[in-house]
């Protein structure tokens, strides 16, 4: 996968609220597929087809050997998603801040636009 | 204290940015949709907008260009589809570059309620590999080179 089809493929698993709930329970520590399953009122073949999504956008990998399988993170796919969306927020909170500030003035009366004596400051 | 700012990427087409603001929504309305307020706010830090076109109305076409300090210009453009004062606005995006991949139809929708006004903000690709393909663009590159002065920028807004 180029980086742009790696990055399709991470916002599609992310979309579904199942999958980013098993990736949070993964974010604690690696788990079997059935103590995966346990939480969710769906069937463990949900639960697989769930991971074969995020396995191919190459967040969560499976152990070959061993009866468990354990399912564990990988992290740096995740990252390079959460970077982008990163940098967008951080677009529209620089524009969003100038915004506050333009319709913070164009709220303002003009005549406090002047510099004002303080009450306590007796006249020049 | 700036307001939280939420974004979203629901489906697999789309994100939402979702932001509070203190003023009516008319106000906001208006820092939209008039070139010489949109382009007091509009944009990167340290970037300038050097065109700004709005011809407001449904139909109309409007044009945004912004310059960054060592030269490098990213420039859009797009038609107006449906105005909706002060409630809505929908247009066409495209940039020059086509980095996103046939455009994008972007939908704002402002709310009012006891004087904050909510902006969402829809953004919808043409296809998931567009939505994915934004990301490895110059837009991307281009905000990495603008903000680097703007943890600072922010942290004086916020102090002062």
């Amino acid at each position: 996968m180029n980086p742009s089809e790696q990055l399709d493929a991470t916002f599609i698993a992310l979309a579904d609220p199942t999958r980013r709930a098993i990736l949070a329970r993964l974010m604690e520590g690696e788990a079997s597929v059935n103590e995966l399953a346990s939480p969710f009122e769906i069937s463990q073949p949900a639960i697989s087809k769930h991971l074969k999504i995020l396995e191919r956008a190459g967040l969560v990998s499976r152990s070959a050997s061993g009866t468990r399988r354990p399912v564990k993170i990988e992290a740096a796919p995740m990252k390079q998603a959460v970077d982008w969306l990163e940098k967008y927020r951080k677009f529209w909170e620089a524009s969003f801040g100038r915004l506050d500030a333009l319709l913070a003035t164009l709220q303002t009366p003009i005549n406090i636009d002047k510099p004002s004596k303080k009450k306590d400051e007796p006249d020049a | 204290m700036p307001k939280p700012l939420t974004i979203t990427t629901p489906g697999d087409r789309q994100i939402v940015v979702t932001r509070d603001f203190d003023a009516p929504r008319d106000l906001v309305f208006l820092c939209y949709s008039r070139p010489e307020l949109l382009r007091r706010w509009y944009g990167m830090p340290d970037w300038t907008t050097h065109i700004c076109e709005i011809d407001f109305r449904v139909g109309g076409k409007w044009r945004l260009g912004q310059r960054s300090p060592d030269g490098y210009e990213l420039a859009s453009q797009g038609l107006y589809t449906a105005i909706v004062p002060p409630e809505r606005i929908e247009q066409t995006e495209y940039y020059d570059d086509n980095w996103t991949q046939g455009g994008t139809v972007n939908v704002l929708t402002l709310t009012e309620a006891n004087g904050v006004t909510t902006a969402t903000m829809t953004i919808t690709f043409t296809t998931p590999e567009a939505r994915a393909a934004a990301a490895a663009s110059p837009m991307a590159t281009g905000m990495e080179i603008g903000f680097k002065r703007l943890d600072a920028l922010l942290a004086e807004e916020q102090a002062s």
